[in-house]
């Protein structure tokens, strides 16, 4: 009976969830990257970029991880959301007076709020772009490829709104860098992975990829904005 | 020292409580926070009022009775002392002191400052035990060889006493910090090895149902826990969870 209600409903099997998601979607992180500094050639990027982007949208086996992907965006945003009312649930009365500043950093406790920000971007971002990219009417390439160039081009250089698009982007990719100071190295916690061998390589690699991954990512719009 | 004491006045379970602002003067730096508190509590008792309502035990640091949220930290500033082991001297003349029971829906608060704890104790009851025949023919624990590390690691999680100064501290009101030190204490030695398993299920599906918080690994239970339980142990009940959940 225990082993039943555990896995639908235990704190720890939650947990598990949330690190296994996090851990995936990072690596999502790393691969959306990767497609996305091509556009930093510059008009240069415009064919090989539509190129990359039909390919990621036709090839089965990234269609199907793309399915896995989606899944796992909500997924993480749900569990997320039901541990965050249970952790809120857990303490009716709050402190008349607390310091959470003396034990535990400001990332760490805020990884809902964190975490509501990245999920607003996505649905914009998606909405912006993938949308655009699967259902959208958007013009061809010289080699016949939909020119999801052009679309983000337009989009970023918007005369009197792509300045609100870039400094909105740079300000979710803090939001990102944030989240995944702590959560990278806490999902191996969670997973039990904790060894005093390894530990400071893990939280230096998650500060490294939290600081990295996001700063890149925020280049690109800026780029394309002063270009 | 003179100082001025916010303490957190409730008559009972259902009453609703406020704040209560103290002076209280003449207070010695070498006296224990729990001394001061005794300075007050008489204070209030020859003007007839209500004396202020805490826990206490041992006043040694080894029993786990002593609680209090004190300027915002479990068993207030410092590391690895409970709030008996506080010595006034940590204070300034003239400072403002908050005083605040452990707050978590798992620990109710009984009156002032004391909450009820016994959470602590049906979650020890569903698993943190082995079952071994005490009646006389009990075997020696020196006849198992155990790996000195495994000694000294199931040592200092057993060090625990048990306050809920990590329920205290967490946003959540976790109790992983706790339940993980029991858990270890016995999965490191081979006379625990053998209800491994159902231990770690029972007691973290007890832990659930009392209501506590779940853990996002902030690492504050670490910093404030009186005995410096390591969050290893939380990590260790997580594989121990894993394998126990899947096999």
């Amino acid at each position: 009976m225990e082993v039943k209600s555990a896995l639908l409903g235990s704190s720890i099997v939650k947990k598990y969830w949330m690190a296994l998601t996090g851990l995936f979607l990072c690596t999502f992180l790393v691969v959306h990257l990767g497609g996305n500094l091509i556009l930093l050639k510059g008009e240069d990027a415009r064919l090989s970029f539509n190129a990359y982007a039909k390919f990621m949208t036709t090839f089965p086996l990234i269609k199907a991880v793309s399915y896995l992907l989606y899944f796992s965006i909500l997924f993480h945003a749900f569990d997320g959301i039901v541990l965050t009312l249970q952790n809120r649930a857990a303490r009716p009365v709050k402190y008349y007076f607390n310091k959470p500043e003396a034990n535990s950093t400001w990332a760490s406790r805020n990884m809902a709020f964190l975490g509501t920000v990245i999920l607003i971007f996505i649905v914009g971002h998606m909405s912006n772009f993938w949308y655009k990219m699967h259902f959208g009417d958007i013009p061809m390439d010289a080699n016949g490829n939909k020119d999801l160039y052009e679309v983000v081009v337009t989009f970023f250089k918007d005369p009197s709104l792509g300045i609100v698009y870039v400094a909105f982007y740079v300000l979710c990719m803090v939001a990102l860098g944030f989240h995944l100071v702590h959560g990278f190295a806490s999902s191996f916690q969670t997973l039990g992975l904790y060894h005093k061998k390894y530990n400071a390589l893990i939280k230096n690699l998650g500060l490294v990829f939290s600081v990295l991954v996001p700063l890149l990512f925020a280049i690109i719009p800026i780029f394309i904005y002063i270009q | 020292m003179n100082l001025t004491l916010k303490i957190w006045r409730q008559a009972g379970p259902d009453d609703k409580g406020r704040m209560v602002t103290y002076q209280v003067k003449n207070v010695n730096p070498d006296m224990s926070f729990l001394e001061m508190l005794d300075v007050l509590n008489e204070d209030l008792i020859a003007k007839g009022e209500d004396p202020v309502a805490f826990d206490h035990d041992c006043r040694e640091g080894i029993c786990g009775m002593c609680s209090l949220y004190i300027n915002g930290e479990a068993h207030g500033p410092g590391r690895g002392i409970t709030t008996c082991q506080l010595h006034m001297r940590s204070f300034k003349d003239g400072d403002t002191i908050i005083i605040e029971p452990w707050r978590a829906k798992a620990f109710p608060v009984i009156k002032d400052l004391v909450t009820d704890r016994s959470a602590f104790d049906r979650i020890i009851q569903a698993g943190g035990y082995i079952s071994v025949n005490t009646s006389g023919n009990t075997i020696d624990a020196n006849a198992i060889p155990i790996p000195k590390e495994n000694a000294d690691k199931a040592f200092d999680a057993a060090t625990c006493i048990g306050c809920g100064a990590c329920v205290a501290t967490c946003k959540n009101s976790s109790a992983m910090l706790f339940v993980s030190a029991k858990v270890s204490q016995l999965a490191l030695l081979p006379q625990g090895r053998v209800e491994a398993k159902e231990r770690v299920l029972k007691m973290v599906h007890q832990m659930d149902l009392e209501g506590f918080g779940n853990c996002t690994n902030t690492g504050a239970c670490e910093v404030e826990c009186p005995k410096g339980i390591s969050l290893e142990n939380i990590a260790r009940m997580n594989r121990e969870y894993l394998a126990a959940v899947i096999s």
